[in-house]
């Protein structure tokens, strides 16, 4: 199997996987990491994603082999020095989960979207979390959240 | 039964030994009903310590044999008990779910979670407290009437200075006091003690706002769901399903995953699996893996537009007038025939409603390490108790040796998939001795999960010369809504078990609504219709949040409307003249106030983008809720938007607000999604709804631009479910709301953009 160095929330991670295998499962089943998860496994729902070069990636269909040495950023590594990310601290704020299984696609994204504008509108933040599918309906916390994020980050 | 008034219980003190211990039996005088008392396996409801224990550092333990989807029912039951036993919110901890801890209360199911699951809980902390007191009162050699408890300390009241703690009372050991159990095992259990619970009025935690504590752990990165346990030695599975439902696995080719080191096939019965190393292997392997399947013409004749001929043509195989549980009623439509033939008016439509799924956000999960004849079991079951027996049965095991323990995973509604992935990694691990973690993919999770029956609810009202109500006829006909039980308790109630040769029960429901209104001459009633595919089948059909009741009162509130227009009466002031029920009244009037209704009997809308409002009224569950929206409707794309949502609730003695807003605000956008996008898509072979394209859900998009909450708090009444009965609503107050709107009656529901372009063109 082949062996390749990823760039993973600053880490060099060194992972032996399959040329094909979606970095999903290198990042669930080879490293246990636990904020992308499975759900869709056709880049539906975004409750794997990541960020790769700071922009959202679906782990479930982006081949380990193709990331080269690009920076992964992942919901497991946001914390920063034992403090949580504004966007993570809105979520806990606003109580944006239910089952909370796809919270790692809302947060990623979000994160992706309000770093690059916390200024972000509504209509910005409906049209970039557009992607991401919630089941239990948590919608309308979630977009709180977001909104308190981006204050939170637009003031820092 | 006498066994209540009971002798003064005598308290012993003894280092090392129990703090607390009490005489006289609460059973003594009982010997007939623990006779007949049902086996309990694992922890007993008449133990007091099975409900709560307190350790040395005074942290207060509660187990509890329910689960949690993400409403925070751990932090209701703690505060609960927090109140009974005068100690901290943060000094109570909960257990949910886990065999080895906590005896059957039926686990995540009809909305009972705090209705009927928190009864023993509460009941054993107002116990435990009585037997702390008393022990103080021992310790202290004061009256226990003299001590008060404040933060886990029983103090003297006239002189504070002295007092003990919980954790010098009795921390770290047990209590060994019984409760009186009522025999009953599941939803309905529950366990007395001689301490009579406190009055409502006197709680301080209970009906506060409180922020549940695993919503860090989940946005944190840190919750373990099923998906991430991993045991060494881990097998990873995936299921090989026919493209043809109800074809059978002729032959395997095992050459066909040879080339991936370490996989391995499992044919049994019509039942086909890989197992391999990695995840992803197991993924290929499931996709190479060459199976020969028996030629079959496909069960479901004529596909999804075939559905609402086939159930209106179909022989009933069962009818019943009592809406789902409680037994056989006869019914006799004749006389409320015999009104309306006379009626100066009468009204008739009929209403249809499709297939609709469970498509968690993640597909079926579990894991398991069968060990001879002992097996552990992780999954994200609602009923983890049940699965505990009926994978005991399905590997012919020993209930007492098998365990599952209940795990955070993707929400669940009801009877889903969640069941299916721990059975099918149960039957793999003990074939291949080895842990396996089985997971479904999404094609299977939503094509192959149990299904929401479609029906047709047929309604008739007549009406007399000055606009009154003279009979009133309701009929659901539709798929039953039991092929498969709302528990994993037996093999033949999942996929894999009629695979491998369990067959299906035949148990019958669909829904009535209960009896809102009050006119003469009423009659309601259901039929169920053969399934398509008599055993495991990917339509099988099974409870989904307020099973049957979205369908039934899709009719019901729809028609409700119809006739009040025929009536020439505004909506809400037809419900109003026909409503009794003062709560059922109080949820109408605080929607319709917050909403500003106007009472109007002509439509509203007009021109390309119409908007309109509409109302649903449903109660069940010990709880209430009127739901009042409005819409905006885009004549050349079919699109509705619900613009705005008001729902009046009322859900009895509210334990915590925030956590009846988040039920509410969920229940907002998964009804607007049932309502308007969610049908499982089939033709004559299989179903083709298998993904998040095919399975259309609610977006960010359908997101109302305004919602109210009007939260009606009643602490004199007993605790009612919160997370069922404003979905319900959905369907029918949009489809009121659109004909506000548009002029056109919308009679089916999922209410999707296609089919209401065409209806509005």
């Amino acid at each position: 199997m082949p062996q390749y160095t990823l760039n993973i929330d600053g880490a060099k991670r060194v992972v032996n996987a399959r040329a094909d295998e979606p970095l999903l499962y290198t990042l669930t089943d080879t490293l246990k990491m636990k904020g992308p998860k499975f759900g869709c496994g056709v880049a539906q729902c975004g409750t794997c994603t990541v960020l790769v070069d700071g922009a959202p990636v679906r782990a479930c269909v982006t081949p380990v082999s193709s990331l080269g040495k690009k920076p992964i950023r992942t919901l497991d590594g946001l914390e920063k020095n034992g403090k949580p990310h504004p966007v993570q601290v809105a979520f806990v704020e606003e109580q944006a989960a239910q089952c909370g299984y796809c919270a790692n696609g809302w947060i990623m994204h979000s994160v992706a979207l309000l770093e690059k504008n916390p200024k972000a509108g509504e209509a910005q933040i409906r049209k970039g979390l557009a992607g991401v599918q919630c089941r239990c309906g948590t919608h309308i916390a979630i977009l709180r959240a977001v909104k308190r994020a981006g204050e939170t980050m637009a003031k820092a | 039964m006498n066994d209540l008034t009971l002798t003064r219980r005598e308290f012993l003190q003894a280092a090392g030994a129990l703090v607390v211990q009490a005489s006289g039996l609460l059973a003594m005088g009982d010997a007939a009903a623990q006779a007949a008392a049902p086996v309990i396996v694992g922890p007993h409801p008449s133990a007091l310590d099975t409900w709560v224990r307190i350790a040395a550092d005074g942290m207060v333990t509660v187990n509890s044999g329910k689960m949690d989807c993400g409403q925070g029912l751990d932090l209701a039951y703690a505060q609960i008990v927090a109140d009974e036993l005068d100690v901290a919110l943060d000094r109570v901890q909960v257990t949910l779910g886990d065999t080895r801890l906590s005896p059957n209360q039926g686990g995540g199911s009809g909305s009972t979670g705090l209705r009927m699951g928190a009864r023993p809980l509460r009941n054993a902390a107002a116990e435990a407290r009585r037997l702390l007191v008393e022990s103080a009162a021992a310790r202290l050699s004061v009256a226990a009437d003299a001590l008060d408890v404040d933060n886990g300390r029983v103090f003297v009241k006239a002189d504070p200075a002295r007092g003990v703690t919980y954790a010098e009372l009795v921390g770290g050991r047990n209590f060994a006091a019984p409760l009186k159990w009522n025999n009953a095992v599941g939803n309905g259990m529950d366990a007395v003690g001689q301490a009579r619970p406190k009055d409502p009025s006197q709680y301080k935690i209970v009906g506060k706002g409180f922020k549940r504590k695993d919503i860090a752990d989940k946005v944190m990165a840190r919750e373990h769901y099923t998906a991430h346990i991993r045991p060494a030695n881990l097998l990873h599975a995936r299921a090989v399903r026919p493209a043809v439902a109800g074809a059978q696995p002729l032959a395997v080719d095992a050459a066909s995953i040879a080339g991936i080191a370490g996989a391995k096939h499992f044919v049994k019965g019509g039942f086909v699996a890989v197992v391999a190393e990695t995840e992803w292997d197991a993924i290929r392997a499931s996709r190479a893996l060459k199976v020969t399947w028996s030629d079959v013409q496909g069960p479901f004749a004529g596909g999804e537009d075939k559905v609402f001929d086939y159930i209106r043509a179909a022989r009933p195989t069962a009818a019943n007038a009592i809406p789902m549980f409680g037994g056989k009623k006869d019914f006799d439509p004749k006389p409320t025939l015999d009104a309306l033939a006379a009626s100066k008016k009468v009204v008739e439509a009929d209403y249809e409603c499709a297939f609709q799924s469970h498509a968690r956000i993640a597909p079926s999960c579990g894991v398991a390490d069968v060990r001879g004849d002992k097996a552990e079991i992780w999954a994200d079951t609602q009923k983890p108790h049940f699965l505990r027996d009926g994978i005991a049965k399905f590997l012919g095991l020993q209930v007492a040796n098998v365990q599952v323990k209940w795990m955070h995973g993707a929400g669940s509604y009801g009877r889903s998939d969640a069941d299916e992935a721990p059975y099918e990694a149960a039957l793999l691990s003990r074939e291949f001795g080895r842990p396996v973690r089985m997971q479904w993919s999404r094609e299977e999770g939503t094509a192959w999960d149990p299904k929401a029956p479609a029906g047709i609810i047929s309604m008739k009202a007549g009406l007399d010369e000055a606009g009154n109500v003279t009979g009133w006829l309701f009929k659901a006909k539709g798929f039953n809504g039991w092929d498969v039980r709302f528990t994993g308790e037996s093999p033949e109630h999942t996929l894999v078990g009629m695979l491998t040769g369990h067959r299906k029960w035949n148990a019958y429901n669909f829904n009535t609504p209960e009896e809102s209104y009050r006119f003469p001459k009423h009659v309601h009633w259901w039929e169920t219709v053969p399934p398509y595919l008599q055993e495991a089948s990917p339509m099988r059909t099974a409870h989904l949040r307020a099973p049957q009741e979205m369908q039934t009162r899709f009719g019901q509130e729809c028609f409700i409307d119809e006739v009040a227009a025929a009536a020439g009466m505004d909506p809400v002031a037809f419900r109003l003249k026909h409503l009794t029920d003062e709560r059922e009244i109080a949820v109408v009037k605080a929607a319709a106030e917050k909403m500003g209704w106007q009472p109007r009997t002509a439509r509203a809308g007009g021109g390309k983008l119409m908007t309109g409002r509409g109302i649903a009224l449903h109660s069940g569950y010990q709880s209430y809720a009127a739901v009042a929206c409005e819409v905006e409707v885009n004549k050349s794309t079919g699109r509705i938007w619900v613009k705005k949502v008001v729902i009046g609730h009322d859900c009895g003695m509210m334990v915590n607000p925030i956590g009846v807003r988040a039920a509410l605000e969920g229940q907002i956008m998964q009804g607007i999604s049932r309502a308007l996008y969610e049908e499982v898509h089939f033709d004559d072979k299989r179903v083709t709804s298998v993904d998040w394209q095919t399975y259309r859900i609610a977006s960010m998009d359908d997101m109302p631009a305004e919602v109210e909450l009007v939260l009606i708090n009643r602490p004199d009444k007993p605790i009612g479910g919160a997370g069922e009965p404003a979905i319900v609503c959905f369907p029918a107050a949009i489809a009121n709301a659109v004909a506000d709107a548009t002029g056109v009656r919308i009679r089916r529901y999922p209410m999707v953009p296609e089919r209401v372009k065409k209806l509005l063109a």
